[in-house]
Protein backbone atom coordinates (compact mmCIF):
# COMPACT_ATOMS: atom_id res chain seq x y z
CA UNK A 1 0.00 0.00 0.00
CA UNK A 2 1.40 3.32 -1.03
CA UNK A 3 1.17 5.87 1.73
CA UNK A 4 2.87 8.89 3.22
CA UNK A 5 2.56 9.69 6.87
CA UNK A 6 4.28 12.59 8.51
CA UNK A 7 4.41 13.49 12.15
CA UNK A 8 5.65 16.84 13.35
CA UNK A 9 7.97 17.52 10.41
CA UNK A 10 10.31 20.40 11.05
CA UNK A 11 12.71 21.83 8.48
CA UNK A 12 15.11 24.66 9.30
CA UNK A 13 17.37 26.26 6.76
CA UNK A 14 20.55 27.59 8.33
CA UNK A 15 21.80 30.77 6.70
CA UNK A 16 25.47 30.82 7.54
CA UNK A 17 27.33 34.06 7.80
CA UNK A 18 24.22 36.19 7.35
CA UNK A 19 24.37 37.75 10.82
CA UNK A 20 28.00 38.72 10.66
CA UNK A 21 27.68 40.11 7.16
CA UNK A 22 24.79 42.33 8.02
CA UNK A 23 25.98 45.84 8.75
CA UNK A 24 22.75 46.61 10.61
CA UNK A 25 23.35 43.79 13.09
CA UNK A 26 26.90 44.85 13.64
CA UNK A 27 25.84 48.42 14.33
CA UNK A 28 22.97 47.35 16.61
CA UNK A 29 25.29 45.17 18.63
CA UNK A 30 27.73 47.95 19.15
CA UNK A 31 24.89 50.23 20.28
CA UNK A 32 23.45 47.77 22.79
CA UNK A 33 26.75 46.81 24.28
CA UNK A 34 28.49 43.50 24.60
CA UNK A 35 25.69 41.46 26.19
CA UNK A 36 23.89 40.69 22.96
CA UNK A 37 26.95 40.06 20.89
CA UNK A 38 27.94 37.17 23.11
CA UNK A 39 24.97 34.99 22.24
CA UNK A 40 24.61 36.10 18.67
CA UNK A 41 25.92 33.02 16.93
CA UNK A 42 26.87 33.51 13.33
CA UNK A 43 23.82 31.61 12.25
CA UNK A 44 20.36 32.65 11.16
CA UNK A 45 17.73 29.97 10.84
CA UNK A 46 14.70 30.08 8.61
CA UNK A 47 12.00 27.65 9.68
CA UNK A 48 10.54 26.46 6.39
CA UNK A 49 8.29 23.73 7.75
CA UNK A 50 6.95 23.96 11.26
CA UNK A 51 5.47 20.84 12.78
CA UNK A 52 3.63 19.35 9.82
CA UNK A 53 1.55 16.24 10.49
CA UNK A 54 -0.60 14.48 7.92
CA UNK A 55 -1.64 11.14 6.52
CA UNK A 56 -1.86 10.51 2.81
CA UNK A 57 -3.30 7.22 1.65
CA UNK A 58 -3.77 5.38 -1.60
CA UNK A 59 -5.95 7.22 -4.07
CA UNK A 60 -5.27 10.60 -2.52
CA UNK A 61 -4.68 13.57 -4.77
CA UNK A 62 -3.13 16.30 -2.66
CA UNK A 63 -3.02 19.90 -3.74
CA UNK A 64 -0.56 22.16 -1.91
CA UNK A 65 -1.78 25.73 -1.75
CA UNK A 66 -0.03 28.73 -0.27
CA UNK A 67 1.85 31.95 -0.88
CA UNK A 68 5.44 32.17 -2.02
CA UNK A 69 7.64 30.99 0.83
CA UNK A 70 4.85 29.11 2.57
CA UNK A 71 6.78 25.85 2.35
CA UNK A 72 5.18 24.10 -0.64
CA UNK A 73 8.40 23.45 -2.52
CA UNK A 74 10.27 22.58 0.65
CA UNK A 75 7.65 19.99 1.52
CA UNK A 76 7.91 18.52 -1.98
CA UNK A 77 11.69 18.33 -1.69
CA UNK A 78 11.42 16.63 1.66
CA UNK A 79 9.06 14.08 0.11
CA UNK A 80 11.46 13.67 -2.82
CA UNK A 81 14.23 12.82 -0.36
CA UNK A 82 16.48 15.80 -0.98
CA UNK A 83 16.15 17.27 2.49
CA UNK A 84 15.81 15.20 5.61
CA UNK A 85 13.63 16.91 8.21
CA UNK A 86 15.60 18.00 11.27
CA UNK A 87 12.97 16.45 13.50
CA UNK A 88 9.75 14.54 13.18
CA UNK A 89 9.05 11.29 11.38
CA UNK A 90 8.26 10.62 7.78
CA UNK A 91 7.10 7.22 6.58
CA UNK A 92 6.75 6.67 2.87
CA UNK A 93 5.90 3.53 1.00
CA UNK A 94 5.88 3.15 -2.75
CA UNK A 95 8.05 4.17 -5.66
CA UNK A 96 8.46 7.93 -6.02
CA UNK A 97 8.61 9.91 -9.24
CA UNK A 98 9.83 13.42 -8.62
CA UNK A 99 8.86 15.87 -11.35
CA UNK A 100 10.28 18.83 -9.44
CA UNK A 101 13.03 19.69 -11.86
CA UNK A 102 12.82 17.25 -14.70
CA UNK A 103 15.70 18.73 -16.66
CA UNK A 104 18.17 17.90 -13.89
CA UNK A 105 21.29 16.23 -15.25
CA UNK A 106 20.80 17.34 -18.84
CA UNK A 107 23.90 18.14 -20.80
CA UNK A 108 23.90 20.69 -23.61
CA UNK A 109 26.86 19.22 -25.42
CA UNK A 110 25.46 15.69 -25.43
CA UNK A 111 22.90 14.65 -28.03
CA UNK A 112 19.28 13.73 -27.42
CA UNK A 113 19.85 9.99 -27.17
CA UNK A 114 22.72 10.40 -24.73
CA UNK A 115 20.63 12.71 -22.59
CA UNK A 116 17.77 10.23 -22.51
CA UNK A 117 20.15 7.49 -21.37
CA UNK A 118 21.66 9.79 -18.73
CA UNK A 119 18.33 10.82 -17.30
CA UNK A 120 17.02 7.26 -17.29
CA UNK A 121 20.18 6.11 -15.50
CA UNK A 122 19.71 8.78 -12.86
CA UNK A 123 16.18 7.47 -12.35
CA UNK A 124 17.77 4.15 -11.50
CA UNK A 125 17.00 2.29 -14.72
CA UNK A 126 19.41 -0.30 -16.12
CA UNK A 127 20.63 -0.53 -19.73
CA UNK A 128 18.05 -3.18 -20.66
CA UNK A 129 15.13 -1.20 -19.32
CA UNK A 130 16.43 1.89 -21.09
CA UNK A 131 16.69 0.01 -24.39
CA UNK A 132 13.11 -1.07 -23.95
CA UNK A 133 11.85 2.44 -23.22
CA UNK A 134 13.97 4.20 -25.83
CA UNK A 135 11.73 3.72 -28.93
CA UNK A 136 8.67 4.92 -27.09
CA UNK A 137 10.44 7.95 -25.64
CA UNK A 138 12.08 9.00 -28.90
CA UNK A 139 8.85 8.57 -30.80
CA UNK A 140 6.95 10.69 -28.35
CA UNK A 141 9.40 13.60 -28.61
CA UNK A 142 8.80 13.79 -32.41
CA UNK A 143 12.34 15.13 -32.66
CA UNK A 144 13.44 12.57 -35.24
CA UNK A 145 16.94 13.16 -36.50
CA UNK A 146 17.43 16.07 -34.12
CA UNK A 147 18.00 13.51 -31.40
CA UNK A 148 21.46 12.84 -32.77
CA UNK A 149 22.34 16.54 -32.51
CA UNK A 150 23.73 18.21 -29.37
CA UNK A 151 20.98 19.46 -27.12
CA UNK A 152 22.32 23.03 -27.22
CA UNK A 153 21.18 23.25 -30.86
CA UNK A 154 17.53 22.73 -29.86
CA UNK A 155 15.02 25.51 -29.48
CA UNK A 156 13.79 25.85 -25.89
CA UNK A 157 10.49 24.23 -26.83
CA UNK A 158 12.22 21.23 -28.37
CA UNK A 159 14.62 21.11 -25.46
CA UNK A 160 11.87 20.55 -22.89
CA UNK A 161 10.33 17.68 -24.83
CA UNK A 162 13.24 15.41 -23.94
CA UNK A 163 13.07 15.52 -20.14
CA UNK A 164 9.29 15.58 -20.29
CA UNK A 165 9.20 12.40 -22.35
CA UNK A 166 11.62 10.71 -19.96
CA UNK A 167 9.91 11.85 -16.77
CA UNK A 168 6.54 10.60 -17.97
CA UNK A 169 7.84 7.33 -19.37
CA UNK A 170 7.92 5.43 -16.11
CA UNK A 171 4.90 4.95 -13.89
CA UNK A 172 5.30 5.37 -10.15
CA UNK A 173 3.20 4.95 -7.02
CA UNK A 174 3.80 8.46 -5.75
CA UNK A 175 4.15 11.43 -8.08
CA UNK A 176 5.44 14.79 -6.85
CA UNK A 177 4.96 17.84 -9.00
CA UNK A 178 5.65 21.55 -8.51
CA UNK A 179 3.25 23.44 -10.78
CA UNK A 180 1.63 21.74 -13.74
CA UNK A 181 4.04 20.77 -16.48
CA UNK A 182 3.32 22.00 -19.96
CA UNK A 183 5.59 21.76 -22.94
CA UNK A 184 5.73 22.43 -26.62
CA UNK A 185 3.55 24.14 -29.20
CA UNK A 186 -0.21 23.75 -29.35
CA UNK A 187 -0.38 20.36 -31.05
CA UNK A 188 2.40 18.86 -29.00
CA UNK A 189 1.08 20.36 -25.80
CA UNK A 190 -2.22 18.48 -26.21
CA UNK A 191 -0.39 15.22 -26.67
CA UNK A 192 1.83 15.99 -23.70
CA UNK A 193 -1.12 16.80 -21.46
CA UNK A 194 -2.74 13.49 -22.32
CA UNK A 195 0.47 11.64 -21.52
CA UNK A 196 0.95 13.48 -18.22
CA UNK A 197 -2.67 12.92 -17.26
CA UNK A 198 -2.29 9.22 -17.96
CA UNK A 199 0.76 9.03 -15.74
CA UNK A 200 -0.93 10.95 -12.93
CA UNK A 201 -4.07 8.82 -13.20
CA UNK A 202 -2.08 5.63 -12.82
CA UNK A 203 -0.25 6.97 -9.76
CA UNK A 204 -1.62 5.90 -6.39
CA UNK A 205 -0.73 9.21 -4.78
CA UNK A 206 -0.24 12.63 -6.31
CA UNK A 207 1.16 15.65 -4.49
CA UNK A 208 0.87 18.77 -6.60
CA UNK A 209 1.84 22.30 -5.58
CA UNK A 210 0.32 25.23 -7.41
CA UNK A 211 -0.94 28.77 -7.04
CA UNK A 212 -3.82 27.96 -9.35
CA UNK A 213 -6.75 26.96 -7.16
CA UNK A 214 -8.91 25.93 -10.13
CA UNK A 215 -6.25 23.57 -11.36
CA UNK A 216 -5.96 21.99 -7.95
CA UNK A 217 -9.71 21.72 -7.56
CA UNK A 218 -10.04 19.83 -10.81
CA UNK A 219 -7.17 17.45 -10.06
CA UNK A 220 -7.17 16.92 -6.33
CA UNK A 221 -9.44 15.55 -3.64
CA UNK A 222 -7.71 17.22 -0.71
CA UNK A 223 -6.15 20.66 -0.44
CA UNK A 224 -3.41 21.38 2.08
CA UNK A 225 -3.21 25.06 2.92
CA UNK A 226 0.29 26.09 3.94
CA UNK A 227 1.12 29.36 5.66
CA UNK A 228 4.59 30.30 6.93
CA UNK A 229 5.54 26.66 7.18
CA UNK A 230 2.39 25.63 9.05
CA UNK A 231 -0.26 23.32 7.69
CA UNK A 232 -3.19 25.53 8.61
CA UNK A 233 -6.06 23.70 6.98
CA UNK A 234 -6.86 20.46 5.20
CA UNK A 235 -9.81 20.96 2.90
CA UNK A 236 -11.60 17.91 1.54
CA UNK A 237 -13.24 18.41 -1.82
CA UNK B 1 10.94 3.64 4.72
CA UNK B 2 11.18 4.65 8.33
CA UNK B 3 13.19 7.72 9.03
CA UNK B 4 13.85 7.92 12.75
CA UNK B 5 14.06 4.37 14.03
CA UNK B 6 17.27 3.60 12.13
CA UNK B 7 20.43 4.87 13.81
CA UNK B 8 22.50 7.57 12.09
CA UNK B 9 25.46 5.19 11.91
CA UNK B 10 23.59 2.51 10.00
CA UNK B 11 22.14 5.17 7.73
CA UNK B 12 25.65 6.41 7.00
CA UNK B 13 26.90 2.89 6.32
CA UNK B 14 23.87 2.24 4.18
CA UNK B 15 24.60 5.40 2.20
CA UNK B 16 28.18 4.31 1.56
CA UNK B 17 27.15 0.78 0.56
CA UNK B 18 24.13 1.61 -1.55
CA UNK B 19 26.06 4.43 -3.19
CA UNK B 20 28.65 1.90 -4.29
CA UNK B 21 25.82 -0.33 -5.52
CA UNK B 22 24.65 2.52 -7.72
CA UNK B 23 27.68 2.00 -9.93
CA UNK B 24 25.63 2.51 -13.07
CA UNK B 25 25.02 6.06 -11.93
CA UNK B 26 28.51 7.00 -10.77
CA UNK B 27 30.28 5.47 -13.73
CA UNK B 28 27.91 7.37 -16.00
CA UNK B 29 28.40 10.64 -14.12
CA UNK B 30 32.18 10.17 -14.06
CA UNK B 31 32.36 9.57 -17.80
CA UNK B 32 30.03 12.45 -18.36
CA UNK B 33 32.37 14.78 -16.45
CA UNK B 34 35.23 13.81 -18.71
CA UNK B 35 33.19 14.00 -21.90
CA UNK B 36 31.83 17.38 -20.92
CA UNK B 37 35.27 18.77 -20.23
CA UNK B 38 36.63 17.67 -23.57
CA UNK B 39 33.52 17.50 -25.72
CA UNK B 40 34.66 19.55 -28.69
CA UNK B 41 38.38 18.97 -28.40
CA UNK B 42 39.97 16.52 -30.79
CA UNK B 43 42.30 14.88 -28.28
CA UNK B 44 39.93 14.85 -25.32
CA UNK B 45 41.34 13.50 -22.06
CA UNK B 46 44.64 12.84 -23.83
CA UNK B 47 45.36 16.53 -23.31
CA UNK B 48 46.07 15.83 -19.67
CA UNK B 49 48.31 12.95 -20.65
CA UNK B 50 50.17 15.19 -23.04
CA UNK B 51 50.73 17.90 -20.46
CA UNK B 52 52.01 15.33 -17.98
CA UNK B 53 54.16 13.85 -20.73
CA UNK B 54 55.66 17.22 -21.56
CA UNK B 55 56.41 17.75 -17.90
CA UNK B 56 58.18 14.40 -17.71
CA UNK B 57 60.15 15.11 -20.88
CA UNK B 58 61.16 18.51 -19.63
CA UNK B 59 61.77 17.89 -15.95
CA UNK B 60 63.21 14.38 -16.26
CA UNK B 61 66.53 15.19 -17.96
CA UNK B 62 66.93 18.58 -16.29
CA UNK B 63 66.39 17.50 -12.71
CA UNK B 64 68.31 14.31 -13.39
CA UNK B 65 71.23 16.56 -14.17
CA UNK B 66 70.62 18.81 -11.16
CA UNK B 67 70.47 15.86 -8.79
CA UNK B 68 73.31 14.02 -10.51
CA UNK B 69 71.15 11.00 -11.40
CA UNK B 70 71.51 8.75 -14.46
CA UNK B 71 69.02 10.12 -17.00
CA UNK B 72 67.25 6.90 -18.08
CA UNK B 73 66.40 5.71 -14.59
CA UNK B 74 65.50 9.19 -13.43
CA UNK B 75 63.06 9.87 -16.28
CA UNK B 76 61.16 6.67 -15.48
CA UNK B 77 61.18 7.67 -11.82
CA UNK B 78 59.77 11.10 -12.56
CA UNK B 79 57.15 9.65 -14.91
CA UNK B 80 55.88 7.15 -12.33
CA UNK B 81 56.06 9.79 -9.59
CA UNK B 82 54.09 12.39 -11.51
CA UNK B 83 51.41 9.93 -12.58
CA UNK B 84 50.95 8.76 -9.00
CA UNK B 85 51.01 12.30 -7.65
CA UNK B 86 48.52 13.61 -10.18
CA UNK B 87 46.05 10.92 -9.23
CA UNK B 88 46.41 11.65 -5.51
CA UNK B 89 46.44 15.40 -6.02
CA UNK B 90 43.36 15.38 -8.26
CA UNK B 91 41.38 13.13 -5.93
CA UNK B 92 42.12 15.34 -2.91
CA UNK B 93 41.43 18.55 -4.83
CA UNK B 94 38.22 17.28 -6.43
CA UNK B 95 37.05 15.90 -3.09
CA UNK B 96 36.47 19.48 -1.99
CA UNK B 97 33.80 19.90 -4.66
CA UNK B 98 32.04 16.51 -4.50
CA UNK B 99 28.92 17.80 -2.79
CA UNK B 100 29.15 21.44 -3.86
CA UNK B 101 29.21 20.42 -7.54
CA UNK B 102 26.31 18.01 -7.09
CA UNK B 103 24.05 20.54 -5.40
CA UNK B 104 21.19 20.15 -7.87
CA UNK B 105 21.11 16.38 -7.59
CA UNK B 106 21.46 16.35 -3.82
CA UNK B 107 18.61 18.78 -3.17
CA UNK B 108 16.15 17.13 -5.52
CA UNK B 109 16.76 13.40 -5.33
CA UNK B 110 17.20 10.68 -2.76
CA UNK B 111 20.38 9.25 -4.27
CA UNK B 112 22.98 8.22 -1.68
CA UNK B 113 25.52 11.00 -1.14
CA UNK B 114 28.48 8.66 -1.51
CA UNK B 115 27.60 8.30 -5.20
CA UNK B 116 29.19 11.69 -5.84
CA UNK B 117 32.38 10.57 -4.11
CA UNK B 118 32.62 7.42 -6.24
CA UNK B 119 31.97 9.57 -9.30
CA UNK B 120 35.00 11.74 -8.55
CA UNK B 121 37.20 8.70 -7.88
CA UNK B 122 36.04 7.04 -11.09
CA UNK B 123 36.67 10.16 -13.13
CA UNK B 124 40.23 10.38 -11.84
CA UNK B 125 40.86 6.68 -12.39
CA UNK B 126 39.97 7.18 -16.05
CA UNK B 127 42.51 10.00 -16.29
CA UNK B 128 45.08 7.88 -14.45
CA UNK B 129 44.65 5.06 -16.95
CA UNK B 130 45.20 7.52 -19.78
CA UNK B 131 48.35 8.72 -18.04
CA UNK B 132 49.77 5.21 -17.88
CA UNK B 133 50.47 5.64 -21.60
CA UNK B 134 53.34 7.95 -20.63
CA UNK B 135 54.97 5.18 -18.64
CA UNK B 136 54.55 2.86 -21.60
CA UNK B 137 56.31 5.31 -23.88
CA UNK B 138 59.12 5.78 -21.36
CA UNK B 139 59.41 2.01 -21.11
CA UNK B 140 59.74 1.66 -24.86
CA UNK B 141 62.36 4.43 -25.09
CA UNK B 142 64.36 3.58 -21.97
CA UNK B 143 63.28 0.22 -20.55
CA UNK B 144 63.10 -0.03 -16.77
CA UNK B 145 62.62 -3.07 -14.61
CA UNK B 146 59.29 -4.90 -14.74
CA UNK B 147 58.86 -7.74 -12.25
CA UNK B 148 56.33 -9.60 -10.14
CA UNK B 149 56.33 -6.58 -7.87
CA UNK B 150 54.69 -4.59 -10.68
CA UNK B 151 51.48 -6.42 -9.80
CA UNK B 152 51.62 -4.73 -6.41
CA UNK B 153 50.52 -1.57 -8.22
CA UNK B 154 47.00 -3.01 -8.13
CA UNK B 155 47.19 -3.40 -4.35
CA UNK B 156 48.62 0.10 -4.05
CA UNK B 157 45.81 1.55 -6.14
CA UNK B 158 43.21 -0.35 -4.15
CA UNK B 159 44.58 1.07 -0.90
CA UNK B 160 44.56 4.54 -2.41
CA UNK B 161 40.95 4.09 -3.51
CA UNK B 162 39.91 3.01 -0.01
CA UNK B 163 41.55 6.13 1.33
CA UNK B 164 39.88 8.20 -1.38
CA UNK B 165 36.43 7.21 -0.16
CA UNK B 166 36.95 8.67 3.29
CA UNK B 167 38.89 11.65 1.95
CA UNK B 168 36.06 12.39 -0.48
CA UNK B 169 33.36 12.17 2.17
CA UNK B 170 35.37 14.09 4.76
CA UNK B 171 36.60 16.93 2.55
CA UNK B 172 33.29 17.00 0.70
CA UNK B 173 31.49 17.61 3.98
CA UNK B 174 33.97 20.10 5.40
CA UNK B 175 34.13 22.09 2.18
CA UNK B 176 30.35 22.18 1.79
CA UNK B 177 30.10 23.70 5.25
CA UNK B 178 33.19 25.91 5.26
CA UNK B 179 33.80 27.39 1.86
CA UNK B 180 37.34 28.55 2.65
CA UNK B 181 38.66 25.03 2.96
CA UNK B 182 38.90 24.31 -0.80
CA UNK B 183 41.31 27.25 -1.14
CA UNK B 184 43.35 26.08 1.83
CA UNK B 185 43.58 22.55 0.46
CA UNK B 186 44.58 23.79 -2.98
CA UNK B 187 47.46 25.84 -1.60
CA UNK B 188 48.56 23.09 0.77
CA UNK B 189 48.69 20.64 -2.14
CA UNK B 190 50.81 23.06 -4.09
CA UNK B 191 53.38 23.18 -1.29
CA UNK B 192 53.08 19.43 -0.77
CA UNK B 193 54.14 18.87 -4.37
CA UNK B 194 57.56 20.27 -3.49
CA UNK B 195 57.84 18.96 0.06
CA UNK B 196 56.92 15.40 -0.91
CA UNK B 197 59.65 13.34 -2.59
CA UNK B 198 58.11 13.34 -6.05
CA UNK B 199 60.92 14.48 -8.30
CA UNK B 200 63.55 13.97 -5.64
CA UNK B 201 64.32 10.92 -3.55
CA UNK B 202 64.32 10.73 0.24
CA UNK B 203 67.87 9.31 0.13
CA UNK B 204 69.01 12.72 -1.09
CA UNK B 205 68.16 14.09 2.36
CA UNK B 206 70.95 12.06 3.94
CA UNK B 207 70.54 12.11 7.70
CA UNK B 208 67.26 13.96 7.45
CA UNK B 209 65.19 11.32 5.69
CA UNK B 210 62.60 11.63 8.44
CA UNK B 211 61.33 14.73 6.67
CA UNK B 212 60.03 12.44 3.94
CA UNK B 213 59.05 9.59 6.24
CA UNK B 214 56.69 11.63 8.43
CA UNK B 215 54.75 12.73 5.34
CA UNK B 216 51.81 10.36 4.67
CA UNK B 217 51.59 11.65 1.11
CA UNK B 218 55.07 10.24 0.50
CA UNK B 219 53.91 6.78 1.51
CA UNK B 220 50.82 7.13 -0.64
CA UNK B 221 53.00 8.01 -3.63
CA UNK B 222 55.41 5.18 -2.82
CA UNK B 223 52.86 2.34 -2.86
CA UNK B 224 51.85 3.29 -6.41
CA UNK B 225 55.10 4.58 -7.86
CA UNK B 226 57.40 1.80 -6.71
CA UNK B 227 55.30 -1.08 -8.08
CA UNK B 228 54.96 0.79 -11.39
CA UNK B 229 58.76 0.77 -11.54
CA UNK B 230 58.93 -2.94 -10.71
CA UNK B 231 59.82 -2.55 -7.02
CA UNK B 232 57.82 -3.02 -3.89
CA UNK B 233 57.36 -0.22 -1.43
CA UNK B 234 58.73 -0.45 2.11
CA UNK B 235 56.65 -2.16 4.76
CA UNK B 236 56.52 1.18 6.53
CA UNK B 237 54.76 2.74 3.54
CA UNK B 238 52.18 -0.04 3.29
CA UNK B 239 51.67 0.17 7.04
CA UNK B 240 51.25 3.95 7.14
CA UNK B 241 48.77 3.99 4.26
CA UNK B 242 46.74 1.14 5.78
CA UNK B 243 46.79 2.86 9.15
CA UNK B 244 45.66 6.14 7.64
CA UNK B 245 42.85 4.26 5.88
CA UNK B 246 41.60 2.79 9.16
CA UNK B 247 41.89 5.98 11.22
CA UNK B 248 40.50 8.16 8.44
CA UNK B 249 37.56 5.84 7.85
CA UNK B 250 36.63 5.77 11.52
CA UNK B 251 36.87 9.55 11.85
CA UNK B 252 34.88 10.06 8.65
CA UNK B 253 32.23 7.57 9.65
CA UNK B 254 31.60 9.33 12.93
CA UNK B 255 31.41 12.70 11.20
CA UNK B 256 29.35 11.42 8.28
CA UNK B 257 26.79 9.69 10.48
CA UNK B 258 26.43 12.87 12.46
CA UNK B 259 26.13 15.33 9.57
CA UNK B 260 24.98 13.29 6.55
CA UNK B 261 21.44 14.66 6.74
CA UNK B 262 22.73 18.21 7.13
CA UNK B 263 24.79 18.29 3.93
CA UNK B 264 21.83 19.20 1.71
CA UNK B 265 21.21 22.22 3.93
CA UNK B 266 24.78 23.44 3.63
CA UNK B 267 24.65 23.64 -0.15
Amino acid sequence: MAHISAKNLIVDFPIYGAASRSLKNTVLHSATGGSLAKDSADKVVVRALNGLSFEIGEGDRIGLLGHNGSGKSTLLRVLAGGYEPISGTLDMEGSVASMLSISLGMEGEANGYENIVMMCTLMGLGPKEIDKLMPEITEFTELGEFLSMPLRTYSSGMHMRVPFAVATAVKADIVLMDEWLSVGDEAFSKKAQARLQEMLDSAKILVLASHDRKLLESNCNRLFHLEHGHLVEIENL
Amino acid sequence: MTTQVISPLSKALNDIASGFGGHKIWTMLGWQDIKQRYRRSALGPWWLTISTGVMVAGMGPLYGRLFGQPTAGYVAFVAASLIAWQLINAIINDSCQVFIAAEGHIKQTRLPLSIYVYRVIWRNMIIFIHNLAILLIVYILMPFEVSVSTLLAVAGLLLLLINSVWIGLMLGMLCARFRDIPQIIASLLQIAFFLTPIFWKPEMLGRHQWIAQINPLFHLVEIIRNPLLGKSASLLSWGVVSGVAVIGSIATLSLFSRFRARIAYWL
